[in-house]
């Protein structure tokens, strides 16, 4: 039987990151995601087993070291860490949150990681993204699910000028396509 | 070749730069920052088109996107863009141009033999003459009727240009860039607000482009304007976008801007894209977009060479073209002294002013006298001459008592009229702004209403440089303070009305002439007359809505910038009613016409839309896979060998799957994780199907109703331990029972501690299906017990594939012995080839939909909505067997106890089996229960039912089919009649459960 | 495209929004008490008010809540959004003019 815990295929691999018109696109690595779903009661101890205090404020991330909580909705968290991390997470957190309700999905491989950067970063997005990206209306921090053109994307500005996507993988290469055209067409 | 009517001096062009462009074939020469139109003229040339419907010759006869009968086809092959507006052309060299609606060419057009017949062609002709015979509508009369009214030919060729599209915010936008919207802008960043601002020319500056005179703050003009340019281009919170139409005013102030960024390029760069699409909302929106200059309406008003009076003037301001020789002005209104003075002094002979009013007082009125010219008071123009370009001008003297004075004839090249101006409230009306009838203008003005959106300047009736700036400063400073907040409420109040540039006309001008012979056009692009509208209103039309429809005014290309006033005043006069009653028509956008490209953007060809593929994609591809597609899916068909076809690729698949093994990908099965304490609970509410009793381990097929009692969604569910399930959907179906799922938790029982997590692209799921999977399997696996005992039909194991987390479900939906691996999704291709190279020796076959449909149909197992819409019922299909009988409620169950859903006379599914075992009935086929004899084949039938599902079905050496027939379970061997075309076909009623009814094949 | 005010991440363009229906209309607790005709009004029976209409919207590609909001369908602006659960919040109806 062969082992094929280490082979892995991206659902963009061979499409490559930027066709070099500004270089302001980026495939992210494989890393782990996992969604957290529950009552609000529950996030201090999600805080203390995870590392990162979820935000409790719409739409910001948190992040500590290589860890970061987005917020996505008012019972719904991203929790992103290393690759590999998650079934160690699924644990730790299930000691900490006992008895209390709750739900952990492991979502590694749901998305796929792009990143946009650059002074154009907003302008390439907001090619499809209807958001104001202005850094007063979207600040550091902020993310939030929205649409990328005819895709569903969580958006997150890392920087002020740079933004994490997390884009569904079949959606991913629909996503990395329109956004290479954009920057072409800046 | 040279320009004979250009100035040698004066005009925003650059004399350096010439240009070479062709109009028919014909070469001419222009220089830099002309329009085509301007070239034209500076040419001589006034002649570019012919009319829509009588073929007149016509001419340019305004300077900017008002231009109603100056519309060319320009380019060529895949860059041919057809009816755009000569006076919106920018220049450039190498330009080729094609004049429209004419043949064989403008001078000599042979359909201008409808002017000559024109008495046959009143307003509603077509609707009148074309009534009988029916048939020779669409044969004969609309085929002959496109090919001779019409404007540009569409383009034949797919454009070979691109188009981009941005999305954008600002605190103030501001449309139209001149003196008010310049000033506004100004104000708004003065403010600190972040300003958007744009114009439809290629130049901002608006009406500026055109002072040769006038200072502003003691600069001259032109200085004032590039100042102002500069402080805005410097600005960080100010873009400026020139060559950018505000084409629409959406709710909450969306505005849509068509940009257009290469065709003023000699030769556009491959790949930059031509035009970009802005979606700009706006905290406030500024509307600065001037008013639109007035034609009169008088008889043969439309020859080439007469041009409304403002647009000449600008001509030789900003083109330094001469529009004519000898000029005679007929006015309502004082502008048109303004822009006679400034040809006189351009050496232009002015052989007179023909002024409709009694006296004419203004500022420019006196200039005008002062220069000398020769001024005629209520004096009107009966009559114009000339083939291709007006020679004479017959007028006449009016008397008090409205009485035609005898004629003379003055000789000329050029007419210039001025009926007053219309402020160009498009974006606002659009905005849902309220507006009001002013008496002195004769137009209709913006008057609140429309939250966030103001006008400024000569949009809202505000005329002359110096009040317009003012109106701007004002219009900035309030958006800009209503946008960003600071300051003090800010008054934008009314400004009273100058009094230098008054007049105004709608009526046509008086003549001698019977008024059923001559035609005095009210919408040039239209070719609709006084008398068309006139008609109109005698025929009994009432509602301008219905004027505007039955005549056509207002509704060419233009939407009637020039004409619908004037229509509206005729309509107003005839229906004898003041017009503020008679109401306006609906402005709509675009303003200007935009191309489909435009709003089409990047969406072509592989972001058309989002394709989405399945972790075994390119494996499928390169094995010959045929695909098909499935919403966005795109999923493998069949893999057809060598020179198989799909029926024995299928048969061949079907076959090996029931002999030995098959694998197929499953990947895009909807997938939700329901997690929590109640998820049980959660669960029995959701489906028909009990749940409590489920024990981890186990699977069940469960299916889920809408609260109206029709089937929503099916699917197998696997609970993994106590508090979580792994819930399967169809393709289809996954978003929207996700979206059912969440209304009900978040709204209905938001107490239930359950939550929800989409997991469809989490997993890549390989199923392994046929009588020898458990072998495939067992080879790949080694923390699973796959025997029958440890793992019986229907139960779900979490363990490892080949060293990979995965999900092993025992299922079947091939009614064969079966099971389906889910792995995350990065892993799925190296497991699919992992399962491959197990089955090597087992011959093991990967199989398509296709022939995944033929063996659940075998097997009598529905597809949600394939068998079923939105009507049927759980018992409709023979599902009634799932329902929890114990349970008290769940979503639809009280639904499913309304009388007409438990009438035993509704179609049910049954299988069907034609008498011919070589036919396979076509899906959707209609179904009677009596045979149609010769004598009343085509007398109607009772439909009964419908095919749902057809198949050749290689296992059983027939065709089968699924059926909705009403009463159906009661009709079990009866004969049926499917109508077709070619005869009707028999077909039995059977037990829908085509293959091993008893299940046994399940264990094999 | 109506700018919608999510109560929980605030103005947003309607394309990150679904429809979802008109509002407060709770499903019955115990649905099999009721007899068909009050089944059927609560399945089918929904208003088509001109003026301000109470109803359901999900922030669908955002927090994914399901809001109520109330809307005049007349001009379609939002007086207010508010939670689930919240109580419908009174707002000045539309003025005559509008109703005209």
């Amino acid at each position: 039987m062969p082992d094929l815990s280490q082979a892995r295929r991206s659902v963009l691999e061979g499409l490559g990151s930027s066709d070099g018109a500004h270089g302001a696109l980026s495939l992210l690595p494989p890393i782990s995601r996992l969604i957290f779903r529950g009552r609000i009661s529950t996030i201090g101890r999600v805080a203390a087993a995870f590392g990162v205090e979820p935000a409790m404020e719409p739409c910001r991330a948190a992040v500590s070291g290589e860890r970061a909580a987005l917020w996505l909705g008012p019972d719904e968290w991203l929790l992103l860490a290393r690759e590999g991390e998650a079934p160690a997470i699924i644990g730790r957190l299930a000691d900490a949150l006992a008895p209390l309700s709750y739900s952990l999905v492991d979502v590694s491989h749901r998305q796929v990681g792009l990143k946009v950067t650059g002074e154009d970063a907003q302008a390439i997005l907001n090619a499809g993204c209807p958001l104001d990206l202005d850094r007063h209306a979207f600040p550091i921090g902020m993310c939030t699910r929205t649409l990328l053109q005819k895709t569903e994307i969580v958006l997150w500005r890392v920087a002020e000028a740079a933004f994490q996507l997390e884009v569904a993988r079949s959606f991913a290469p629909y996503a990395l396509r329109f956004l290479q055209q954009a920057e072409r067409d800046l | 070749m040279s320009a004979p009517f250009r100035l040698g001096a004066g005009g925003r062009i650059d004399r350096s730069r010439k240009l070479r462009f062709w109009l028919d074939r014909k070469a001419y020469e222009g220089v830099a920052g002309d329009t085509l139109a301007s070239a034209l003229l500076a040419n001589g040339v006034h002649l570019v088109g012919r009319s829509f419907k009588y073929h007149r010759p016509r001419g340019i006869m305004a300077a900017g996107s008002d231009e109603p009968n100056a519309l060319v086809s320009v380019g060529s092959g895949s860059r041919f863009t057809p009816n755009l507006r000569a006076t919106q052309v920018e220049l450039t060299d190498g330009l080729v141009a094609q004049s429209q609606n004419r043949w064989p060419s403008l001078g000599r057009d042979f359909g201008a033999l409808n002017d000559v017949f024109s008495p046959l062609f009143p307003a509603g002709f077509y609707y009148k003459t074309f009534m009988w015979p029916k048939s020779a509508w669409k044969r004969i009369y609309e085929p002959k009727i496109r090919a001779m009214a019409g404007l540009g030919r569409a383009p034949t060729l797919p454009d070979s240009d691109t188009y981009t599209q941005r999305y954008a915010h600002c605190d103030a936008l501001i449309v139209g860039a001149g003196p008010a919207g310049i000033a506004a802008a100004l104000a708004a960043e003065a403010h600190g607000a972040r300003v958007i601002l744009c114009d439809e020319q290629a130049e901002l500056g608006g009406s500026l482009l055109a002072e040769t005179k006038a200072t502003i703050d003691g600069k001259e003009a032109s200085a004032w304007l590039s100042d102002a340019l500069s402080r805005l281009s410097h600005s960080p919170n100010v873009r400026w976008l020139s060559r950018t139409t505000a084409f629409g005013c959406f709710p909450h102030n969306m505005v849509g801007l068509a940009e257009r960024l290469t065709d003023h390029l000699p030769s556009p760069s491959e790949g930059r894209p031509r035009e970009r699409l802005w979606q700009v909302r706006a905290k406030e929106v500024v509307l600065a977009t001037g008013a639109l200059e007035r034609p009169l309406v008088f008889p043969d008003n439309d020859r080439p060479g007469i041009m409304l009076a403002d647009a000449a003037r600008q001509y030789l301001a900003r083109y330094a073209v001469k529009p004519g020789t000898r000029v005679v002005v007929v006015t309502a209104h004082d502008q048109a002294y303004r822009a006679a003075t400034e040809l006189a002094e351009a050496g232009v002979e002015i052989a007179a002013i023909l002024d409709i009013r009694q006296d004419a007082s203004g500022s420019w009125a006196e200039q005008a006298r002062g220069a000398g010219l020769h001024i005629l008071s209520s004096t009107t123009i009966c009559a114009t001459s000339g083939r291709h370009r007006v020679s004479s001008v017959e007028i006449a003297p009016v008397g008090r008592d409205g009485k035609v004075g005898p004629r003379s004839r003055l000789a000329c090249d050029l007419v210039l009229m001025c009926g007053g101006f219309t402020p160009a409230i498009h974006l606002f009306s659009q905005a849902r702004g309220k507006l009001r009838f002013e008496e002195r203008l004769n137009a209709f003005l913006p008057d609140g209403g429309a939250e966030g959106v103001r006008c400024a300047g000569a949009s809202r009736g505000i005329f002359g440089l110096d009040a317009a700036i003012a109106d701007g400063v004002a219009a900035g400073e309030a958006a800009a303070r209503d946008a960003v907040g600071g300051g003090v409420e800010a008054a934008h109040s009314p400004v009273p009305l100058p009094k230098d540039l008054d007049g105004r006309r709608l009526d046509p001008l008086p003549h001698d002439r019977s008024p059923h012979r001559v035609k005095a056009f009210v919408d040039f692009q239209n070719d609709v007359t006084a008398k068309d509208v006139k008609l109109a209103v005698r025929e009994g039309f009432r509602s301008i809505e219905h004027i505007k429809r039955y005549t056509t005014t207002g509704m060419a290309t233009d939407q009637g910038k020039t004409s619908n006033m004037n229509a509206l005043g005729i309509a107003a006069s005839a229906l004898d009613k003041p017009l503020p009653d008679v109401g306006l028509t609906t402005f709509r956008m675009p303003y200007t016409p935009v191309t489909f490209g435009t709003f089409a953007g990047v969406a072509r060809g592989e972001l058309f839309d989002p394709v989405r593929v399945t972790p075994t994609h390119d494996w499928a591809s390169a094995h010959g896979a045929v695909f098909e597609d499935v919403g966005q899916w795109k999923r493998a068909r069949y893999f057809p060998l060598k020179d198989e076809d799909m029926h024995r690729a299928v048969a061949r698949e079907c076959q090996a799957v029931r002999q030995s093994v098959g694998v197929f990908d499953a990947s895009t099965l909807g997938k939700i994780e329901i997690v929590g304490p109640d998820a049980a609970e959660f669960m029995n509410r959701i489906y028909v199907n009990p749940w409590s009793r489920l024990e981890p381990g186990r699977c069940r097929y469960g299916v889920m109703l809408r609260e109206d009692g029709s089937i929503l969604d099916d699917g197998v569910v696997g609970r993994l331990a106590a508090d979580r399930f792994h819930v399967t959907t169809t393709t289809g179906g996954a978003a929207q029972v996700l979206n059912h799922m969440e209304d009900f938790l978040q709204t209905e029982w938001s107490g239930l501690d359950c939550w929800l997590t989409s997991t469809t692209e989490q997993w890549a799921v390989i199923a392994v299906q046929g009588p020898d999977s458990r072998k495939i399997l067992e080879r790949l696996v080694d923390d699973i017990d796959l025997s029958a005992a440890a793992m019986p039909h229907m139960s779900v194991r979490e363990g490892h594939v080949c060293g990979v987390p995965a999900r092993v479900f025992r299922v079947s939906f091939t009614g064969e012995l079966g099971f389906e691996i889910n792995v995350p999704a990065d892993h799925g291709r190296a497991v699919w080839q992992a399962v491959l190279d197990a089955g090597f020796s087992r011959s093991l076959t990967p199989y398509g939909t296709e022939a995944m449909h033929v063996m659940r149909a075998e097997k009598g197992y529905i597809i949600v909505g394939q068998d079923t819409d939105g009507t049927v019922t759980a018992d409709d299909v023979g599902l009634s067997w799932a329902i929890g009988k114990t349970k008290k409620d769940f979503v639809g169950k009280r639904s499913l106890a309304r009388p007409a859903l438990s009438d035993p006379g509704r179609k049910q599914l049954v299988g069907l089996v034609t008498e011919d075992p070589e036919l396979v009935l076509e899906e959707g086929a209609q179904i009677i229960a009596e045979e149609p004899t010769a004598s009343h084949r085509s007398a109607p039938h009772k439909m009964i039912g419908h095919v749902t599902s057809s198949y050749f079905s290689a296992t059983l050496g027939r065709g089968i089919a699924l059926a909705m027939v009403a009463g159906g379970r009661r009709r079990m061997g009866e004969t049926l009649y499917v109508p077709m075309p070619e005869g009707s076909i028999k077909a039995v009623v059977t037990n829908p459960v085509f293959l091993d009814p008893e299940g046994k094949r399940l264990d094999a | 495209m109506l700018l919608i005010d999510c109560p929980f991440c605030g103005k947003r363009p309607e394309l990150e929004f679904r429809y979802a229906g008109e509002a407060h209309i709770a499903r019955p607790a115990d649905p099999s008490g009721l007899g068909d005709e009050a089944w059927g009004r609560f399945l089918y029976g929904r208003g088509n008010p001109r003026g301000m209409h109470a109803e359901r919207w999900r922030h669908l590609n955002g927090c994914g809540r399901f809001f109520n909001a109330l809307r005049d369908t007349t001009d379609d602006r939002f007086a207010a959004t508010y939670k689930i659960g919240e109580e419908r919040p009174m707002v000045a109806e539309p003025q005559g003019a509008r109703k005209a």
